[in-house]
C-alpha cells in the first residue's frame, strides 16, 4: 500500500483504518469506443506524472496499457471515442452502470469526432462501396458523443486531449475539487502566453476566437492558425467567424471543411457548416449542396 | 525642470548601459516574430531600428522604414502591462505535511524596472493602474512590489497608427510632465526622436534621478528651441490622427444608452474572443484559480487575467449575469468610457488603439462610441 493513501479526503476513503494490505485507491477504468486511441495514449504520455497517478489511482481496467483486468465497479471511468454501432450503445450503458464518475475524453467522445462526417453522408452508400460484404456490417448512420446516450459527469475536449488538463481532472477528482478547465476562447491562452495574434499580424485564418482553450494555444504558438480541435468555446459567434474567414480569403467549401474536421458534430460548428452549405445552395439557384 | 539636451543616436547604448549599471532590468520595444513587442533590452540593437508598423482595424503589419529610426512605430502589440501585472501569478502555495499545513506567499521582488521607450498612452495607462491597484486603501502588494523604483524613459510618439486616438483622449502623443492625479513627475527622462535635418534625440530631464542618469552618458546641452522642435514632432503626430472620442459627451452618452439597439448590432460582429480586453493597457480584471497535485499534498492559488467578454466572468450561483455578448460589450465600453470616471475620477481609455487593431473582426471603439452618440442624440430629439 502506498504511504499517503490513508490521507485521501474523498468519499472513496473506505480503508482509513484498514490493515495495510487493503488497497484504498479509487479504481480507474479507461474505455474505448470509435476513436484512434490518441487520447488514451495521452494518459501514457504523462511520463513525469504516471508514477504519481498510479500511486493515487488504481489503474484497474486499461487494455491500451495492460492486459490485467480488475473487476468493477470503478470509481472513475475515462471514456474515449464516439458511439457508432448498436453494440456501442449497449456497452456505454453498461459502463455507466458500473462507474461512479464518468469523464469523456477527446473530440470523439465529446462531439462525435472526425467520424461524425458520416452524419452528412449516406452510410448505406459508402458501406456498399467500401465493403465486399456490407451485410456483415452493423453500424449506425450517425456518430454521436457519449453524452447523447448516458449522463456524463465531465467532458474533456481536444484532439487529442491535453495531458496537463488530463492530470488536472484526475487531481481534481482525487481531491474532490473543481477542475481548472476554462471554457473561454483560445485567444485568452495566446494572450496569457504573450503570443501575437496570428490572424491580425499575418492574415492567416484562425479558428481560435470560436474555439475553447485548453491546448495552451499550441498551433498559434508556432505561427499557425487554430484548427478548432477543442471544439466551440462557451460563447462562439460562428457567424462573425465565418465572415472573418471569408475576408481572409477562404472559400465557403474550405470553411465548411474546417468546421467539420475534429468537432463536426459539435452543435455550434455543425450549424455553422450547415448555414454555409445552405447559403451556397441558395446562391446556386436552390440546387442541392455538393 | 529646464534641462534639455541632445543625444546622438550612437549614444543610446550608453544610456542603456547606464541603466543596467544602476541595476535596472531594461524593458522596451523589440521585434519578435511578426510584431513589435515589449521585451528585455540589452543594447540599442535590440530596439526595432528601421522597423515601422501599419495598423488598421483588425490588421497589423510590420514594415521596413526608409530610415534608421529607433522608435518609428506607433505602439507595441502589448503594452508594459505584463511587466507589473503579469498574466498569471501564484498568490500563495500551501503544503500538507504530517497533519499540519504550511502556507507560503510568493514575494515578487523583481529587479527594479527601467521602462525604455514607453509611449505616452502606455505611460498614462501605468498611472491609471497605479491609481487603481496601488493608491487605494487596499493595495495589490505584488503590483506595488513590481512597480517599486521604476525608472521611466518615455519616448514621445512621432508615428501614430491609423488606429491611434490619444490626442482626443488628452493622453498623448507627448506625455504630460506630471501625473494629473498625484502631481508627481510622469517620467525621469523624455526622448523625442528627430529625423531631420539629422537623426538625433531631444532629451528632456524630468527628475533629479533622471539628471543623475543623463549625466552618465554623452549629451550636448540645448535650449528651448530644441524643446520646441520636440513639441513640433508630437504636434505633427497629433495632427495626423483621424480617430477620436468626444470625451465631453461620452460619459453621459453611455449612461443614456443602456437599452440602445446598437448593442445587438455590435454583438452580431463581436467574437467574444477577449482580445480587446487582453491587449488593453488599463484592463485589470483577474480571476482566481486553485489547483492541487494528485496526492493533494501541494496546492496553489493562481491569479490569472480574466475578461468581461468570457461567459464565466460574470458567473454566479445559477448562471452568468451577462449571458449574451451584447451585455458584455456594453459592460466593457461603458466601464472604459463612463463608469470608470464615476469609479476612479478619470477615463479608463488612453487611446492607444490596440482594441481596434487587435480585434480579429476590427470592431472600433471610436466608431461604436460615435454611433451610440448619434443614436442617443436622435432618441433625445425624438422624445
Amino acid at each position: 500500500m502506498v504511504e499517503h493513501a490513508h490521507e485521501h479526503p474523498q468519499p472513496h476513503d473506505a480503508g482509513h483504518d484498514a490493515p495495510v494490505a487493503v488497497d484504498t485507491r479509487p479504481k480507474l477504468a479507461v474505455w474505448k469506443f470509435a476513436s484512434c486511441d490518441g487520447c488514451q495514449l495521452s494518459i501514457l504520455n504523462c511520463e513525469d506524472e504516471l508514477l504519481q497517478i498510479a500511486e493515487n489511482i488504481h489503474i484497474a481496467y486499461f487494455p491500451e496499457a495492460t492486459r490485467a483486468i480488475v473487476e468493477g465497479p470503478y470509481e472513475l471511468s475515462l471514456v474515449e471515442g464516439s458511439i457508432t454501432t448498436p453494440e456501442d450503445v449497449r456497452r456505454i450503458h453498461e459502463i455507466r452502470a458500473q462507474s461512479g464518475t464518468l469523464v469523456t475524453i477527446g473530440a470523439c467522445a465529446t462531439a462525435g469526432g472526425i467520424q461524425a462526417l458520416r452524419n452528412w453522408a449516406d452510410v448505406d452508400e459508402f458501406r456498399s462501396i467500401v465493403y465486399a460484404h456490407p451485410e456483415y456490417l452493423s453500424t449506425l448512420d450517425r456518430s454521436t458523443p457519449i453524452a447523447s446516450h448516458v449522463d456524463v459527469d465531465y467532458e474533456l475536449r481536444g484532439c487529442p486531449v491535453d495531458k496537463t488538463q488530463l492530470v488536472e481532472v484526475l487531481a481534481a477528482f482525487l481531491n474532490g475539487r473543481k477542475p481548472r478547465i476554462p471554457t473561454y476562447s483560445v485567444c485568452v491562452e495566446c494572450k496569457l502566453k504573450g503570443n501575437v495574434c496570428v490572424p491580425v499580424a499575418t492574415g492567416t485564418p484562425c479558428l481560435g476566437p470560436v474555439t475553447q482553450a485548453g491546448c495552451g494555444a499550441l498551433c498559434p504558438s508556432y505561427g499557425r492558425g487554430c484548427y478548432g480541435c477543442f471544439g466551440p468555446q462557451d460563447s462562439a459567434n460562428t457567424d462573425a467567424m465565418t465572415r472573418q474567414l471569408t475576408e481572409l480569403g477562404m472559400t465557403g467549401a474550405d470553411i465548411v471543411r474546417v468546421y467539420r474536421t475534429f468537432n463536426a458534430g459539435a452543435p455550434e460548428f455543425a450549424a455553422a457548416s450547415d448555414a454555409l452549405e445552405a447559403a451556397a445552395a441558395a446562391s446556386a439557384g436552390g440546387g442541392e449542396p455538393s | 525642470m529646464d534641462d534639455i539636451r541632445i543625444l546622438e543616436p550612437e549614444g543610446l547604448d550608453a544610456l542603456i548601459a547606464a541603466l543596467h549599471e544602476r541595476g535596472y532590468r531594461v524593458v522596451g520595444p523589440t521585434v519578435r516574430g511578426d510584431a513589435i513587442v515589449t521585451g528585455d533590452i540589452y543594447a540599442a540593437s535590440d530596439l526595432p531600428q528601421g522597423v515601422g508598423d501599419t495598423q488598421q482595424a483588425g490588421a497589423y503589419r510590420l514594415r521596413r522604414r526608409d530610415d534608421d529610426a529607433y522608435f518609428g512605430f506607433a505602439d507595441p502589440a502589448q503594452s508594459t502591462k505584463p511587466v507589473f501585472f503579469p498574466a498569471e501569478e501564484v498568490v500563495w502555495r500551501g503544503r500538507r505535511d504530517e497533519g499540519h499545513f504550511t502556507v507560503e506567499r510568493d514575494a515578487p521582488k523583481d529587479q527594479a524596472v527601467a521602462l525604455l521607450g514607453v509611449r505616452s498612452c502606455d505611460l498614462r495607462a501605468v498611472q491609471i493602474h497605479d491609481a487603481v491597484l496601488a493608491d487605494r486603501p487596499f493595495h495589490d502588494a505584488h503590483y506595488v512590489a513590481r512597480r517599486d523604483g521604476t525608472f521611466t524613459v518615455a519616448v514621445a510618439c512621432g508615428e501614430p497608427a491609423t488606429t491611434c486616438f490619444c490626442a482626443s483622449m488628452g493622453t498623448g502623443p507627448r506625455p504630460a510632465a506630471t501625473n494629473e492625479q498625484t502631481g508627481e513627475p510622469a517620467y525621469d527622462l523624455l526622448l523625442t526622436e528627430v529625423m531631420a535635418p539629422e537623426h538625433r534625440f531631444v532629451l528632456e530631464v524630468g527628475t533629479e534621478r533622471g539628471r543623475e542618469v543623463a549625466d552618465a552618458f554623452d549629451t550636448t546641452r540645448a535650449g528651448q528651441e530644441a524643446q520646441q522642435e520636440a513639441i513640433a514632432v508630437s504636434d505633427a503626430a497629433a495632427a495626423r490622427q483621424t480617430r477620436g472620442i468626444n470625451t465631453d459627451t461620452i460619459h453621459d452618452v453611455l449612461r443614456a444608452s443602456a437599452e440602445s439597439p446598437r448593442w445587438d448590432d455590435v454583438a452580431s460582429r463581436c467574437l467574444a474572443c477577449t482580445n480587446c480586453t487582453l491587449v488593453c493597457p488599463t484592463c485589470f480584471c483577474t480571476t482566481i484559480q486553485d489547483t492541487s497535485d494528485l496526492a493533494g499534498d501541494n496546492a496553489e492559488r493562481h491569479r490569472v487575467w480574466d475578461s468581461c467578454f468570457s461567459e464565466s466572468f460574470s458567473y454566479i450561483h445559477g448562471g452568468p449575469l451577462r449571458g449574451d455578448v451584447k451585455a458584455r460589450y456594453r459592460q466593457w465600453i461603458t466601464h472604459k468610457l463612463s463608469s470608470w470616471q464615476d469609479q476612479f475620477g478619470m477615463l479608463g481609455c488612453v487611446g492607444c488603439g490596440r482594441c481596434i487593431a487587435w480585434c480579429p473582426v476590427g470592431i472600433d471603439i471610436t466608431e461604436e462610441a460615435a454611433a451610440l452618440g448619434r443614436m442617443a442624440t436622435a432618441a433625445g430629439a425624438a422624445s
